[in-house]
């Protein structure tokens, strides 16, 4: 393996460490960060039993969509910014394209397009292994939050 | 007739979704339940570790407000509607208006439409303090009534 790909690979796990396993509920729905570039990021859910929301269909709950969809948007954010910086999701619109399959794998491709000061907007699709046909699309805006404050302590509500 | 669609008759008949919900793994894994507060219908989310999306403040990862957003519109439907439906989602929209802290979630749909083909809820979400709202979401679900189910109809490329 080449230097630049060993290093490409050590990086992946560290996203892997901080968006998947250092988030609990990321954590909790088996979440895999698998592919990134600037601005992008791809992020798998593993199907499992406890993840279905019709017992006669085996079809994954809208719910693991949704999480799947604002985990992957919220880390495409991070992979625009250029310093890690706290931000919270603002509005998140979810559009559901076709039924999924049963007791399939989930994929999501995330898209940061634009960040400003204060706010970084976000395009994503969720799909099974065909990015052209796909299940779940989102459209969201986050708050970063880091500007001129400190990373660590609550936001004012 | 299916176990689901019989059980989702029971849930309209007494206002106990607790056999419903038990035959969804997802509900039962994430904690999602209902209450009947002051006659109206509301969705819950019981606080547990793994609902946690930013460890340092906590806070609830977004997407549980979002599962409990489309469910409880859903459960809401079930309740409202004349006849025993099958919603389909076609879409969600959720406002993000505080962080959600590490306790038990509330939610109530408010049917805005309910037409024959598509039904749209409002639903607002808190926590200890009912006036004090951490989001807000529109749903929008596609209605599919058990009569309609020809196998062309189920044919259909709808989501």
């Amino acid at each position: 393996m080449s230097d630049a790909a060993r290093s490409r690979e050590e990086q992946l796990e560290l996203y892997d460490q901080g968006f998947t396993q250092a988030v609990p509920h990321n954590r909790a729905l088996g979440l895999r960060f698998v592919d990134f570039a600037d601005g992008e990021a791809t992020i798998v859910l593993p199907f499992a039993e406890h993840l279905v929301g019709n017992p006669e269909s085996g079809v994954l709950h809208g719910g693991a969509v949704t999480s799947l969809l604002d985990a992957t948007c919220g880390a495409a954010v991070f992979m625009k910014l250029q310093s890690p910086e706290p931000i919270a999701t603002l509005d998140l619109r979810i559009d559901y394209l076709k039924r999924g399959e049963p007791r399939r794998d989930l994929c999501c491709k995330a898209h940061c397009y634009k960040v400003t000061r204060h706010v970084a907007f976000v395009r994503g699709i969720a799909y099974h292994d065909d990015e052209s046909d796909p299940i779940a699309a989102a459209s969201g805006s986050f708050i970063i939050q880091g500007r001129g404050r400190p990373i660590v302590g609550k936001v004012a509500p | 007739m299916s176990e689901l669609v019989r059980r989702i008759q029971q849930a309209k008949a007494t206002g106990d979704f607790r056999a419903l919900l038990d035959m969804i793994p997802y509900a039962r894994w994430l904690g999602i339940d209902t209450e009947v507060i002051d006659g109206e219908l509301v969705g819950k989310l019981k606080f547990s570790d793994p609902l946690i999306g930013n460890p340092v403040l906590p806070a609830l990862h977004g997407g549980t407000i979002g599962a409990l957003i489309e469910s409880t519109a859903i459960f809401r439907l079930f309740y409202a509607a004349e006849t025993v439906v099958i919603p389909k989602t076609i879409n969600l929209t959720v406002a993000y208006l505080r962080s959600g802290r590490p306790v038990d979630t509330y939610a109530q749909a408010h049917m805005t439409k309910h037409g024959r083909r598509v039904a749209s809820a409002w639903v607002e979400v808190w926590q200890e303090d009912r006036e004090r709202l951490i989001a807000t979401g529109t749903v929008n679900l596609l209605i599919e009534p058990l009569t309609a189910r020809t196998p062309e109809a189920s044919a259909s490329d709808d989501p």
